[in-house]
């Protein structure tokens, strides 16, 4: 790790190479952010409709329950989840593919830190885009679930706006981009280290692209529970 | 000059390489030759610096490379050219930007004088008009001169070569074998080839060590080779049949 973050040796490539990580990790993991959070936002709001169908329960509280579901587990873990096996399995097969090929010997014959030069700005970058991406998947899932009330008879609107307008904390943002920021570093960081050490061909690669996914999502899963513990209890 | 004294690398408590004392001449074409196994690569690994020796010293013009901080290290692997047996270009850069890209690390000139040493290089290695291609699209001759052109844009001291050769035609591959010499002549740089291919000894080869075992068995040059007596050097030069005869 600290071969990993340490300054660059080009501020200016480092710059440019964050710039086209975040376009490569970020943006087009966009697509799959805005479809699933659209779809899960919806699905949430049918479920809790369907299971709080209780004369004592507001209708409302559905519209509340959809928002906190959303803000505090769906956004920030189970699209970090999903980031892991898109963002991740690419960081691993990228770097594993330089390994194996000698692209990575290349640069460190020619005085390059390769893992700072490889995985900083892909850290860098993570950290950047995807409090941005999970932002945008709560503003959708709540969306989603509009898109429920309105076409649909599972709820009426107005009472769906009027949970989620419900004792609205911004803690609850915080607390989620906080876990966010941290899933991302596990991310980046675990991928990075597993398509590094990647040792053999073209097999190794995929077995490092597996163990990168499989590993990052048991982080972010334990993570998940330690900082709920830590930020809400 | 380059030199190599006493120098062991052990994996798992097999010695790969045992005990190899070498030294390889400036302005010269150096070759270490070997049959498959034989620990050439791990020896040249050594010596760039992509493995640490278990013992022994490397010497860059008298700098023990071995005894370096990473950071004195840094600074000699600027003066570093490597070929490497599949030419080791990133996939993700063109032909240019791979060849511009030790100069965008480790240089402050402009973008024009960039560009116009990048056209230099693939000029001097016979590639025109590939500024833009990727290397996927290039065929295996061409991407070990793009690989010898982005060795030497950084106008390198050192010259290093991993079976420059393997998978190309014979003619391709005397056309690189002959690139590689010119450029160390020209450049009067510290050339140190692996290769188990007996035309590149034959054709360019000024100083010649012949690994056997992970032991630097026999040293010399091209034209001492067809006289030596050694028995394992010349079953490795003469192991083909034709050869054999011709002998």
């Amino acid at each position: 790790m600290r071969r990993v973050i340490i300054i660059p040796q080009k501020a200016s490539f480092f710059r440019k190479q964050v710039i086209v990580e975040i376009d490569n990790l970020g943006l087009k993991s966009l697509g799959i952010v805005v479809i699933i959070s659209i779809f899960m936002g919806g699905v949430v709001t049918i479920q809790t409709a369907f299971n709080t169908d209780h004369p004592l329960l507001p209708i409302y509280a559905v519209g509340f329950a959809t928002r906190q579901s959303i803000i505090l587990e769906f956004s920030p873990t189970i699209i970090s989840l999903i980031l892991a096996g898109k963002v991740g399995s690419r960081i691993a097969s990228e770097i594993g593919s330089m390994r194996v090929t000698e692209q990575i010997d290349a640069l460190e014959v020619m005085g390059v830190n390769s893992a700072g030069f490889l995985i900083f700005p892909k850290i860098v970058a993570a950290l950047i885009i995807n409090p941005a991406l999970v932002i945008i998947s709560m503003f959708l899932g709540i969306w989603g679930g509009w898109l429920v009330s309105a076409f649909t008879d599972v709820l009426p609107l107005s009472h769906y706006m009027s949970g989620i307008m419900l004792e609205f904390s911004e803690y609850d943002i915080t607390y989620a981009l906080i876990k966010t920021v941290v899933f991302a570093f596990l991310i980046t960081s675990i991928s990075g280290y597993f398509g590094f050490y990647t040792k053999g061909g073209a097999l190794d690669v995929g077995h490092s692209s597996t163990k990168a996914v499989v590993f990052s999502s048991i982080f972010i899963i334990f993570f998940n529970l330690v900082l709920t513990q830590i930020l809400l209890a | 000059m380059i030199k190599v004294v006493d120098i062991w690398k052990y994996f798992d408590n097999n010695a790969i390489i045992k005990n190899v004392t070498a030294s390889f001449e400036k302005g010269k074409t150096n070759l270490i030759i070997g049959q498959s196994g034989s620990g050439k690569t791990v020896l040249l690994k050594c010596i760039v610096g992509l493995l640490e020796p278990d013992n022994g010293n490397v010497f860059y013009d008298e700098r023990n490379f071995t005894k370096m901080n990473i950071a004195d290290k840094q600074i000699v692997r600027k003066e570093l050219g490597m070929l490497f047996q599949g030419g080791a270009l990133f996939d993700s850069l063109n032909i240019e930007e791979n060849v511009m890209f030790p100069l965008n690390m480790f240089t402050k000139y402009t973008k024009e004088e960039k560009l116009e040493r990048v056209n230099f290089c693939l000029k001097r290695v016979n590639l025109g008009n590939i500024n833009h291609l990727y290397p996927s699209e290039l065929s295996g001759g061409m991407k070990k001169r793009a690989a010898i052109a982005r060795a030497i844009a950084n106008n390198p001291k050192y010259l290093f070569c991993d079976e420059p050769n393997s998978g190309l035609d014979p003619k391709t591959a005397i056309i690189i074998d002959n690139l590689i010499r010119e450029i160390t002549k020209e450049y009067n740089i510290t050339t140190i080839i692996n290769t188990h291919d007996m035309n590149s000894v034959m054709e360019i080869g000024d100083n010649v060590v012949f690994m056997y075992s992970g032991e630097v068995w026999w040293k010399g040059t091209r034209e001492d080779i067809l006289h030596s007596s050694n028995k394992e050097l010349n079953s490795f030069v003469y192991a083909s049949e034709l050869l054999k005869k011709l002998k």
